[in-house]
């Protein structure tokens, strides 16, 4: 073990590292300055269990509903061997409809490297006759630690080029869809993508193969018809290489931690508390749609302008504290030299919303 | 975000209570809103789970689709909603007031008011918008007919949710926008879509602050959400079951009427204080005083009400899809003219609007030290009546000498900038020439200029109507451009087709 590695096990305590899957890795990019963040998911520490020993549990409950729908909708999608889904995405990809594909399923009950060779050999061994694989086994390198993807997805091989296809079960109604949504599928599809490519890289294939553009496979409009649409992931690519590469250089974000930290589940939560305070963080309000330690971030943000988010804390001049802020309106505080052009401004705002609420005539 | 709103936000912290950004009420309020809060099915296409509507507080209906995957069943809900609805809608078409049209040569009839929609949030919006989409094709007769009042349903949410995306409409308004239109609160834009935690910043329970009652109510056990998504939990825990023992009571009249009788009280118990809520948000606006051109918005919601009433009367189809393209650059012109109105209008109507821009040197405040209101410029072919006013303010003047300035004191007055003297005490005095508002003579009626001692305001903003754009009328556009061969209410094939299965 090297000594990055023996200093997360230690963060994480004595348990395995949590299991990452696409949407966990999707969610690395989520808040990419955070270093709070990076190590925590680096050392693979359960981040909804830790917020929860802490006493700010997440709330990122799924309904049972939701699961069942997806469910139903995907087995339909994918029914008949693929046939549809064939047509569909060669359809939306503008390249003929071959007149039949192999469908390989790599899900099942067999041990992780079996499935994880048999993958490997159907992807790179075979020609490059039109090809389904569901289930596929990907694999992408996080933190210096190997994590095994199984994602719900069909990795489709039409005109020699590989094609991420997702299934999802959010409506399009009118050609639009959720941009919320949209966007949370996009950036999971190019973890995927990105791990294709990897693959093939490693052996000795073009990664480029893999294409950029993903399908997206919906139900049309109210009602269970599929219909599929194209997704260029090029910009969620590089956003993900980004944080992936910031990952690996974990050695230089550990010396922003404290020598004792930890992050041990077993630890006392006052004392668990006391050191995530020490570990640099960059709260915002997206955070509570993207991290699980948001609700305790927040608290610890409380009187800081980041908390009620980017545009108001620019449209205060940048000054980073709420009490400041107001000592340099009310004027009772001098600004220091760089903060000069704020005060003046938070000192005339401040008169003028006196003045107004005083009745001034508009 | 302007740097007064973000200022107030800081003091909302420190308060611990929201504080105002608005000095009146810049929305029309009804004295009858028609409230609706939507539920929605999880994981479903917009499918009706429940909902609770009512024009008066003490008049909730709580309205249940005990099984949102049945199509029959939506449909009965839709036909019980179009109940609600389209008797509120039509209660509104009694009395009609003439308007003057052509420059008072002839006369048209509008509604004297019009009906209003009051939902939790955007997502309130949205849920309406999408079950207009998914009821207005719909038809009575072929293979799954449907109620006639479903489509027309269908037609109406879609003309609301139409009306919510034009700046300063109040025919679908969501509460959470209409609060935080007025009051900033000490936590993020996105906190603040979540209605019970809004509240709780403007209105906390005795005894606490606003960021305690606003944590308080992010709590599902405690608070449920304020919808169309409900609550993950309450989902699994607790409607997943009552839905199926509602399923297997199939055959069981009396086991049956005890399931529904259930999913209604749990459901009840997830609508009511949302209902709670939005009473009080309606309480708070209330209470404020209307800005001065608000009734003059609200016309044009009429207006649209009216036309409207008269296009479905008339037999009108449903709304397209998709718009064509002519039809969409017309749209989003007129959007862009109605948001610059807006935003002028509620400055003028709002000192406290007003004073964002003073701080961008967009306006000043000043007093007027000298008048000169008979005076004539005579240089021209005719003379004509200029009077000059000198006003002194505190405020740094940003505008050039030429500019053209209004005050919204004397709106059809020009004030044209005529000297710009800045004092040694960083005070600066401003000369200006008036036209305008002052009657055709060459003497000023009474009050139309300035008095020395008047304390006023100068903006570059005006409220001056902005001329339409040119676009070419349906008939001459090219069926490129959306002309005549697409337009119009024909669905595209496959749409509104009464097959369509629902899931
Ligand atoms: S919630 Fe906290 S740990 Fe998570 S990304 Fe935000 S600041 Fe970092």
């Amino acid at each position: 073990m090297t000594d990055t590695a023996q200093r997360l096990a230690e963060i994480r305590g004595g348990v395995p590292p949590r299991r990452h899957n696409a949407r966990t890795i999707a969610a690395l990019t989520g808040n990419p300055g955070c270093t709070r963040r990076a190590v925590l998911d680096s050392a693979g520490v359960d981040k909804p269990k830790l917020a929860e020993r802490i006493g700010f549990p997440a709330r990122f409950g799924q309904s049972r509903f939701a699961i069942t729908r997806g469910n139903a909708f995907e087995a339909q999608v994918k029914a008949d061997g693929g046939t549809e889904l064939l047509r569909l995405v060669a359809e939306r990809l503008g390249v003929p409809v071959p007149a039949g594909a192999t469908w390989t399923d790599l899900g099942g009950a067999e041990d992780l490297p079996d499935r994880h060779e048999r993958f490997r050999a159907a992807l790179t061994g075979g020609g490059d006759e039109p090809a389904l694989f569901d289930h596929p086994l990907l694999g992408l390198d996080v933190a210096g630690r190997r994590v095994h993807l199984e994602p719900d997805l069909v990795a489709a091989r039409l005109g020699g080029r590989f094609h991420v296809v997702e299934i999802k079960s959010f409506p399009v109604i009118d050609g639009q869809a959720d941009p919320a949504k949209v966007s949370a599928a996009a950036i999971q599809s190019a973890v995927y993508v990105l791990a294709l490519r990897e693959l093939l890289a490693a052996e000795g294939h073009d990664p480029e193969l893999v294409s950029h553009e993903v399908v997206l496979v919906c139900p049309r409009d109210f009602a269970n018809r599929p219909v599929a649409s194209l997704l260029d992931v090029r910009k969620q690519l590089l956003v993900l290489r980004r944080q992936l590469d910031r990952m690996d250089r974990i050695e230089d974000l550990l010396g922003d931690v404290p020598a004792g930290f930890t992050a041990d589940l077993a630890a006392d939560p006052a004392a668990l508390t006391a050191a995530l305070s020490g570990v640099p963080a960059r709260y915002a309000p997206e955070c509570l749609a993207a991290c699980e330690l948001a609700y305790f971030c927040r608290h610890e943000a409380r009187g800081h302008t980041t908390a009620l988010g980017r545009p108001v804390r620019e449209a205060l001049g940048g000054i980073a504290d709420v009490g400041e802020v107001l000592a340099l309106a009310d004027g009772v505080r001098a600004s220091d030299p760089e903060q000069a052009e704020a005060g003046a401004l938070l000192r005339a705002a401040a008169r003028l919303r006196a003045d107004a609420l005083a009745g001034s005539p508009s | 975000m302007s740097t007064l709103r973000a200022l107030a936000k800081a003091q909302a912290v420190a308060a611990g209570l929201a504080q105002p950004v608005a000095t009146v009420r810049h929305l029309h309020l009804s004295d009858r809103p028609l409230v609706v809060v939507p539920l929605a099915m999880a994981g479903e296409a917009n499918a009706p789970l429940a909902a609770m509507v009512g024009a008066a507080r003490d008049e909730a209906r709580l309205l249940v689709v005990p099984q949102p995957r049945n199509r029959d069943q939506r449909f009965a809900f839709a036909a019980e909603l179009a109940g609600i609805v389209l008797l509120y809608l039509d209660s509104f078409r009694g009395v009609s007031e003439a308007v003057p049209v052509d420059r008072g040569k002839d006369v048209r009839y509008r509604y004297v008011d019009a009906p209003q929609l009051l939902v939790p949030n955007p997502a309130g919006i949205t849920f309406l918008r999408l079950f207009g989409r998914s009821t207005r094709f719909r038809r009575p007769d072929g293979d799954y007919p449907v109620h006639p009042s479903v489509p027309l349903l269908g037609r109406w949410l879609t003309f609301f949710a139409e009306r919510a995306e034009h700046p300063g409409s109040a025919a679908l308004v969501a509460m959470t926008e209409a609060l935080t239109l007025h009051w900033a609160t000490g936590q993020s834009a996105v906190e603040d879509l979540h209605l019970p935690a809004l509240l709780g910043w403007l209105d906390p329970p005795p005894g606490s602050i606003g960021a305690e009652a606003a944590a308080w109510a992010e709590d599902p056990e405690v608070c449920p959400p304020a919808g169309p998504a409900t609550d993950p939990d309450f989902d699994n825990r607790r409607l997943a079951p009552a839905m199926a023992a509602y399923v297997e009571a199939d055959g069981d009249p009396a086991a049956r009427s005890a399931a529904y009788a259930e999913l209604e009280r749990l459901l009840r118990g997830q609508l009511t204080p949302t209902w709670e809520l939005m009473w009080r948000g309606v309480g708070l606006l209330r209470a404020l005083p209307s800005g001065a051109r608000v009734a003059g918005r609200w016309d044009g919601d009429k207006d649209a009400f009216t036309g409207y009433a008269e296009y479905v009367d008339d037999g009108g189809g449903p709304q397209p899809r998709r718009d064509g393209a002519v039809a969409a650059a017309v749209r989003l012109h007129r959007l862009e003219r109605a948001l610059t109105s807006y935003a002028v209008q509620r400055a003028y109507d709002d000192p406290l609007v007003m004073a964002e821009h003073r701080l961008t040197g967009e306006a000043f405040v000043g007093d007027v030290t000298l008048a000169d209101p008979k005076r004539v410029d005579d240089t021209g072919k005719r003379p004509v009546l200029r009077p000059r006013i000198q006003v002194v303010t505190t405020e740094p003047v940003l505008v050039p000498v030429g500019a053209t300035l209004y005050s919204p004191a004397r709106p059809g007055q020009k004030a044209k900038v005529v000297f710009l003297t800045p004092g040694a005490d960083g005070k600066t005095e401003v000369v200006l020439e008036l036209s305008g508002g002052m009657g055709r003579g060459l003497t000023a009626p009474p009050g139309t200029v300035p008095e020395v001692g008047e304390r006023l305001c100068f903006t570059t903003l005006s409220d001056a109507f902005l001329p339409a754009g040119n676009f070419p009328a349906t008939e001459e556009t090219p069926w490129t451009h959306g002309g005549p061969p697409t337009v119009g209410p024909v669905p595209e094939s496959g749409d509104g087709d009464p097959a369509e299965e629902w899931t």
